[in-house]
């Protein structure tokens, strides 16, 4: 375990100082130098402050002088400071993160438990009409774009029938307090949460169903069908925590890819979270701040990837790491 | 979005060398195939007779706007809020889409089964390096990615397809990389390598062939997953502002949501029917070239 955590924590050394370098590339990359591009369109910044950046960053220095600059500066959590949102970009960051971390959670609880179930009902009566049914209903979400969904059920949920609001996280001239509060907020995160969740049902469902049929297919549930186990009980007992070590799997190796989604489902809806301010900095071309939100979410996966790791060893006790 | 990494599926890999007619007829004796083959032979219609269908710039105004769906026999998709054909714009869009998709996977193929295969067959501290690279690539938020480089690139479609390759790669990496090791040494291999064949040969002319089914199997799946990105990208603004792409036209949709929401509607279905196609498509190539997995 010791020997485990001291590999993953260089792992992740390796990854924060890869991202950097991408992140340091990317920006040379702009059009301007580094400075213009840290301090956002011209205008924005006073020259002073320009002039600053540049002796900060050495711009004047050879470039591996200039990335161990950056690199500094990014592992102390210096990111820059966002002129658009008058704001430094970590701060910025860590003020729109539980937004994120609300919404992602949410649609990973809804898609992976229903997508779960749909998928292990599915894998019992495969073959049937059941099976058919589910199956096809999955096959056309997974096919289906994140924000097109979103934008049918504001269709469907907000503007036809009137039921749910159309976007943003709280009702702004309500002043809710407790309890109401809350209420309110879960009024707010159905669709979103809908919306993000619905295509990562369908990966849930597909995934499910053909890992509980691979383990259905193995030795030990032929023995258990032929000591007269019941079906149910081998669907359960045997069969579903056999089957759950591959959806977890996903889960980690997906969070990116959920990450990706969640901006375009914060953009539909006006979710005040980390995907609407990388919105919000592309929109504006504040690219240090939208570098910034790449480096910081790539290590939220890094860590979360972790914790995967972790939670294997709980759901599977024969796995051991090393 | 990284839509590969569970399905990339573990195809064996000798079924590849099956004749090609034996191939379509596999995949011919499937319904869902056949589906996603005619679907998928639509679009391709519609991206090649886009010219000749509808000669004009999609972007140009041609009738008055907000004309819905059916109320002009001369548009029969209606018009968007700029007075601009709706399937004209869905016909030029799938041109658009289709060609992304194929070049951006293009990419990815290039990068993604140089690594894997070098990877795979060196093995040791280059294999490690490798790894931890496609590994860094895995980690970074793909779609997060492909925005800041075609926000940085400003789009247009060659940084679009750029953004989109460079992203999509590690999954086939790792797929081609896992190929490589399963034949790396057995006996083929190394009985060219008795004969004294080069590294390069025996990789191109003996591993790789061996590998074609699942990575053909990816590679259906990929093109599907690129063109959501790309339709994504435009949704949020970032498509190439000269051409009409089918994300895009949801994007401008928005707008007019509350009262004609058609015009954001429409272009989605295309998406939908050419994702799932291509969806459908590599699921039959699946079962159709992995005779030993199709045991339902």
């Amino acid at each position: 375990m010791a020997r485990y955590l001291k590999r993953s924590l260089g792992q992740i050394a390796f990854v924060i100082i890869g991202i950097a370098v991408i992140n340091f590339f990317l920006l040379r990359l702009a059009p301007g130098d580094a400075a213009q591009v840290m301090a956002g369109e011209a205008g924005s910044a006073t020259p002073e402050y320009m002039a600053a950046l540049r002796q900060q960053f050495g711009l004047d220095q050879p470039l591996y002088v200039q990335f161990l600059s950056y690199l500094k500066n990014v592992l102390t959590l210096n990111l820059g400071y966002s002129f658009r949102q008058g704001m430094p970009v970590s701060e910025l960051i860590a003020l729109r993160l539980p937004a994120t971390l609300l919404l992602m959670g949410t649609s990973i609880a809804f898609a992976v438990s229903v997508g779960g179930t749909l998928g292990f009902l599915a894998a019992r009566h495969a073959g049937r009409l059941a099976d058919t049914v589910i199956s096809s209903v999955a096959l056309v979400f997974y096919a289906t774009p994140v924000f097109w969904i979103g934008v049918m059920l504001v269709v469907v949920f907000s503007v036809l029938l009137d039921w749910l609001p159309v976007g943003g996280m709280a009702s702004i001239e309500s002043g809710l307090t407790g309890l109401g509060y809350a209420a309110d907020v879960a009024q707010h995160l159905i669709l979103p949460a809908l919306t993000l969740g619905l295509f990562y049902l369908a990966i849930y469902t597909r995934l499910m169903r053909a890992s509980m049929l691979e383990v259905y297919g193995q030795d030990f549930v032929r023995t258990a069908r032929a000591k007269g186990v019941r079906p149910r009980r081998i669907a359960l007992r045997h069969v579903l925590r056999n089957a759950l070590l591959p959806i977890v799997t996903t889960l980690g190796v997906q969070l990116g890819s959920i990450l990706g989604g969640a901006i375009l489902v914060e953009t539909v809806f006006a979710w005040p979270g980390l995907g609407r301010l990388a919105f919000e900095a592309l929109f504006q071309r504040d690219l240090n701040l939208l570098l910034g939100i790449l480096f910081c979410s790539s290590v939220v996966v890094v860590f979360v990837n972790l914790a995967v790791d972790l939670a294997y060893t709980v759901l599977d006790p024969r796995i051991e790491l090393s | 979005m990284a839509l590969l990494d569970f399905a990339s599926p573990p195809v064996s890999s000798q079924a590849a060398a099956a004749p090609r007619d034996t191939l379509l007829r596999r995949l011919l004796r499937r319904p869902s195939a056949v589906v996603g083959l005619i679907f998928f032979a639509l679009i391709i219609a519609m991206a090649a007779s886009a010219d000749i269908v509808y000669p004009d710039d999609p972007l140009d105004m041609v009738a008055q706007p907000f004309l819905w769906p059916g109320q002009d026999a001369a548009y029969p998709l209606g018009t968007d809020m700029l007075g601009r054909d709706i399937a004209s714009g869905i016909f030029h869009g799938a041109r658009v889409s289709l060609l992304i998709g194929a070049v951006a996977t293009l990419v990815s193929l290039v990068i993604g089964v140089t690594t894997g295969a070098v990877s795979g067959y060196y093995g040791g501290r280059l294999d490690a390096g490798l790894m931890r690279v496609t590994e860094l690539f895995q980690t970074v938020p793909p779609f997060l990615f492909a925005l800041a480089i075609v926000a940085i690139l400003q789009p247009s479609i060659p940084t679009i397809t750029f953004a989109i390759g460079i992203t999509a790669w590690p999954s086939l990496a790792r797929l081609v990389r896992a190929e490589v090791l399963k034949l790396r040494h057995g006996e083929m291999v190394a009985a060219s390598i008795a004969l004294g064949a080069s590294d390069g040969r025996i990789i191109l002319l003996h591993i790789l062939p061996n590998t074609l089914a699942p990575v053909i199997v990816s590679a259906s799946i990929l093109v599907a997953s690129a063109i959501l990105t790309e339709s994504s990208l435009a949704f949020l603004g970032l498509g190439d502002p000269n051409v009409v792409s089918w994300g895009g036209m949801v994007g401008a949709g928005r707008e007019v949501l509350r009262t004609d929401w058609y015009v954001a509607t429409l272009p989605g279905l295309a998406i939908v029917a050419a994702v799932l196609a291509l969806n459908l498509l590599g699921d039959g190539l699946n079962d159709a070239l992995n005779p030993k997995g199709a045991r339902r």
